[in-house]
């Protein structure tokens, strides 16, 4: 009996140890050693923090890496705050087959691609796009607008791109949320502010946590909806890891700057852990 | 009831026909009462009858149809539910789970704008005088069912309100629990001299602890008053089956002579009862509790009472002080009647023949209709 | 601020309305390629040129329907292949680690778990270039060992299912676990104690229960295959699935067929979705 259950135990062991080892794990030692080298002629290498340098002193590279991450942290913010009334409406506001409609509703454009979804924002934004016609249509302008390749249309996209991993997680945390539990706020005196500031809010952390930390992970690594919607100088970091693999061939310096994007994203998913007391099986499991 | 009573002479709180509709049922019905200062009024109905809905308009969750709530002599109809001089124990506590104890119970205070000493003085008397002293900084989770419960009526009472609601709060509990929570309740609310208005579907906590009850089915006041009218003086057939238990039998009146009534059962027995209001060829229900039935080995013992059944025991049903057995009459009818535990029936069994008694004053008849 | 706190009646209106503009920009952009995929023009965008079914069905220049446009069909091809591939892989590996996690203690266990969970923070684009870098790694030391060049390990449609696979399994252990986690261990006992073996026990009664989920996961795993951009793109060969050949195809200017084809990708997508909540629905 005991060896059938080691059996079984390495059975079961063996896949999950292949999967995280040769897809996870080593990948990414290698990817950090290959960053750690510098290509002295055909074939031959030589270990050196040479990439590092470049990258940390060449101010396009920099600035576009300090951008994607503020910009990142801006579209967290936003889409958090954008989410959260909507999250509160289907969780505690709308009640029966409304609330399921309206969560389905939300669900639904998520099964969608990304891609076709940035499409249709192209569709709505572009010069000879559906609103720039509207506005003249009104006479709110005389002459066709562009509102691509602009940081506010990135925005948009970006935003609308994580809605569901912020709204999924702020309902589920809030319809947990015991309606007796807010009375209780109201009849022992407090008014919407404070139920909002001491309850609500503290009650749907958990949420916050995990959908902040899932819209901020995908926003730093998406690629379409800047490139597409935010045009050349949307200046974002996927875009240099793609130009140093694809387009220069560089992949020294693009396993260098692939390795800062990872250190970058685990240090803010790692502090917004810190910051909240909890762990990520917690917010992820 | 007239609203122009100097406020120290006004009940803590009125209700005046109270009506609220939802659709088309009605889930209150015309309800009107008044709850005298420091007094404990209880709300016993079965879960439906529309209590909770009483409840929630006097909190202010819920608007009445029609009707008015004062307290304290006036209208709280246009104050919103958080500036309203009640507060309210929940059905599931509604604890703040990501606060501490003692954050639970400073919050109303907090919400007052009270200073922070203020807030953590009077939180440290209100943990003391549930007997918890030292236990603000904990989680709520960290509790037991009986320390939620006090924690959650200490961060009420710290608002010193004018009434306080308690919506089935001990329906969460265990029995042993329950039974300690009703003496211990009693006593908070004597210790606090604040009104409590208690809803519940256990008659026995109501009767317990409560100065007053109404007795509600189906959107009305059935009856209001004591613990011992309720049982004793039932006015209607609801409120003598909902409490206790009783011994039933429906028949034709055939004989009236003031409140006296000679009843002839379905079953072909004849009864005596008191009952008022009837008169002869009415259908009627007579109810008899188990207690007030004599069991004896002979006759002649149960000369006095007007009421006298033959039977046998068909099973003994032994509940320590609560003991009864049933026993079935010469028509087939089955009788619960208490046994009593003076050692006298001690060897009693299975198919003893015995018999019982009531006096007729021990019977309560009503009138059925139809 | 539920409904049984009375509040104004400006607020109520306020937030309704806000709510309903969530909805409409929701909407917005899904309901614009729809309708453009219909406008009898060169172009997805106004003016309205009257409507037409050319861009699903023509077959004439310059108005070729997806359904004979050769390129997206074998595009589509592509991801179905790629799609499949993966949601099999992942929902078997997912299985065995809901398995591991949820029946096994073991020393680093805890670690184990964390390292699971990894690929949803890490970002895809990442993920897919540690993968091309290791497996050219891998395919620059055969060679130099043995001067043999193994394809596989070049960009291509192998690279693209490992690619997605290292995230989807996470995701996929996630839902069958989550479900995994409801099982009444007794039942497996019952049928141990009635003559089972172990397996047999696993088989008869506890892969029936976890089903649902696998279904459930199955459809997750092949939707989000299909609809990934990121990871593919660094690890795609010469074959491109759907969604790289529409990128391909955007950068160049887009027709209204591209419109038809993300409209059939929502019918198809929301059908799956619909699927699988009806069927999660009754069980």
């Amino acid at each position: 009996m005991r060896a059938e259950t080691r059996i079984g135990f390495i059975l079961l062991l063996t896949p999950l140890v292949l999967w995280l080892g040769l897809l996870i794990v080593i990948p990414h030692i290698d990817m950090a050693l290959i960053s750690l080298r510098e290509r002295i002629s055909f074939g031959v290498y030589e270990p050196s923090l040479a990439q590092y340098e470049k990258a940390l002193t060449e101010p396009l590279y920099l600035r576009t890496f300090g951008r994607t991450a503020v910009m990142s942290v801006l579209a967290t913010a936003i889409t958090l705050l954008v989410a959260f009334p909507v999250a509160y409406y289907i969780a505690k506001m709308a009640k029966g087959r409304l609330q399921q409609v309206l969560f389905l509703l939300c669900l639904i454009p998520f099964y969608v691609s990304e891609l076709v979804r940035t499409f249709g924002w192209m569709i709505l934004l572009r010069e000879t796009g559906l609103i720039s016609s509207l506005m003249q249509w009104v006479g709110l302008a005389d002459q066709p607008v562009e509102m691509l390749y602009n940081d506010a249309a990135m925005m948009v996209g970006l935003v609308y791109t994580s809605m569901l991993f912020m709204v999924v997680p702020l309902v589920t945390t809030l319809e947990s949320l015991d309606d007796s539990v807010i009375e209780a706020g109201y009849d022992l005196g407090g008014n919407g502010w404070s139920v909002l500031r001491e309850i609500i809010i503290p009650h749907a952390m958990p949420g916050v946590v995990s959908g902040c930390i899932v819209v901020f992970m995908l926003s730093l690594g998406n690629y379409l909806t800047p490139t597409m919607l935010g045009g050349k100088d949307s200046l974002w970091f996927t875009e240099m890891i793609y130009n140093q693999f694809i387009v220069r061939s560089n992949w020294e310096l693009g396993a260098a700057f692939g390795f800062m994007l990872l250190v970058l994203s685990s240090a803010i998913v790692w502090g917004m852990l810190r910051l909240t007391g909890r762990t990520l099986q917690e917010t992820m499991g | 009831m007239t609203p122009d009573l100097a406020p120290d002479l006004a009940p803590d709180l009125e209700c005046v026909d109270l009506v609220k509709r939802f659709g088309d049922t009605t889930a209150v019905d015309n309800v009107s009462f008044t709850v005298p200062p420091g007094s404990f009024f209880s709300i016993l109905g079965p879960s439906g009858c529309g209590k909770t809905t009483i409840m929630r308009m006097i909190a202010g969750f819920l608007e009445p149809t029609s009707g008015d709530i004062r307290i304290k002599g006036g209208s709280v109809l246009d104050v919103a539910p958080n500036k309203r001089p009640v507060n309210m124990v929940f059905q599931h506590l509604a604890l703040f789970p990501m606060m501490t104890i003692a954050e639970n119970i400073g919050y109303g205070l907090r919400r007052r704008g009270l200073p922070k000493d203020q807030i953590t003085r009077k939180v440290g008397e209100a943990l003391e005088r549930i007997g918890l002293p030292g236990i603000g900084g904990r989680k709520v989770d960290e509790l037991s069912g009986g320390q939620k419960q006090r924690v959650a009526i200490a961060r009420c009472m710290v608002l010193e309100p004018d009434v306080l609601l308690l919506d089935e709060p001990l329906g969460a509990l265990d029995l042993k629990l329950r039974e300690h929570m009703k003496v211990e309740l009693k006593a908070l609310q004597a210790a606090f001299d604040t009104t409590f208005v208690y809803i519940t579907h256990d008659q026995s906590e109501a009767l317990v602890m409560s100065d007053q009850i109404a007795v509600m089915n189906h959107g009305r006041f059935e009856q209001v008053g004591t613990g011992q009218d309720l049982y004793y003086r039932p006015d209607t057939p609801f409120v003598a089956g909902f409490i206790g238990d009783s011994n039933r039998w429906t028949g034709r009146v055939e004989r009236t002579e003031g409140e006296a009534i000679e009843m002839r059962t379905d079953s072909g027995l004849v009864m005596r009862a008191s009952g008022a209001g009837l008169k002869a060829g009415d259908r009627a229900e007579i109810f008899v509790r188990p207690e007030s039935i004599r069991l004896a080995s002979s006759a002649e013992a149960l000369s006095v009472f007007d009421n006298r059944l033959q039977g046998t025991v068909t099973s003994i049903l032994f509940n320590g002080a609560a003991s009864r057995i049933l026993v079935e009459d010469g028509v087939g009818e089955t009788l619960e009647v208490t046994l009593p535990q003076s050692g006298e029936f001690a060897a009693l069994k299975r198919g003893d023949a015995v018999h019982i008694g009531w006096g007729s004053v021990q019977g309560t008849c009503f009138g059925r209709i139809a | 601020m539920i409904p049984t706190i009375p509040q104004s009646r400006a607020f109520r209106l306020a937030y309704g309305g806000y709510v309903a503009l969530f909805f409409l920009y929701l909407a917005l952009p899904l309901t614009v390629v729809a309708v453009f995929a219909f406008n009898d023009s060169q172009f997805p965008s106004l003016p309205w040129e009257g409507f037409t079914w050319n861009w699903f069905f023509g077959n004439e220049r310059p108005q070729i329907g997806v359904f004979h446009e050769r390129g997206i069909l074998r595009a589509v091809g592509t991801s179905v292949l790629v799609a499949g591939c993966v949601a099999v892989l992942s929902v078997c590996v997912g299985t065995t680690n809901a398995f591991l996690f949820n029946r096994y203690e073991f020393r680093g266990k805890g670690l184990l778990y964390v390292l699971m969970l990894l690929p949803l923070v890490i970002p895809g684009i990442v993920l897919g270039i540690s993968i091309l870098l290791f497996s050219s790694t891998l395919a620059n030391g055969i060679w130099d060992m043995a001067e043999i060049d193994v394809q596989a390990f070049r960009p291509g449609l192998l690279l693209v299912v490992l690619g997605q696979f290292s995230f989807i399994t996470t995701i996929a252990t996630l839902v069958i676990s989550a479900r995994l986690q409801k099982f009444d261990r007794t039942l497996e006992e019952a049928a141990l104690n009635l003559g089972a073996t172990r397996l047999t026990a696993v088989r008869t009664i506890t892969l029936p229960f976890l089903a649902p989920a696998m279904i459930g996961a199955v459809v997750v795993a092949f939707l989000m295959s299909f609809e990934n951009f990121n990871t593919t793109l660094m690890l795609v060969g010469s074959d491109a699935p759907l969604t790289i050949a529409m990128f391909d195809r955007l950068k160049e200017g887009s027709t209204p067929l591209l419109n038809a084809v993300s409209l059939l990708l929502m019918l198809g997508s929301s059908l799956l979705a619909l699927v699988v909540i009806l069927f999660q629905r009754r069980s």
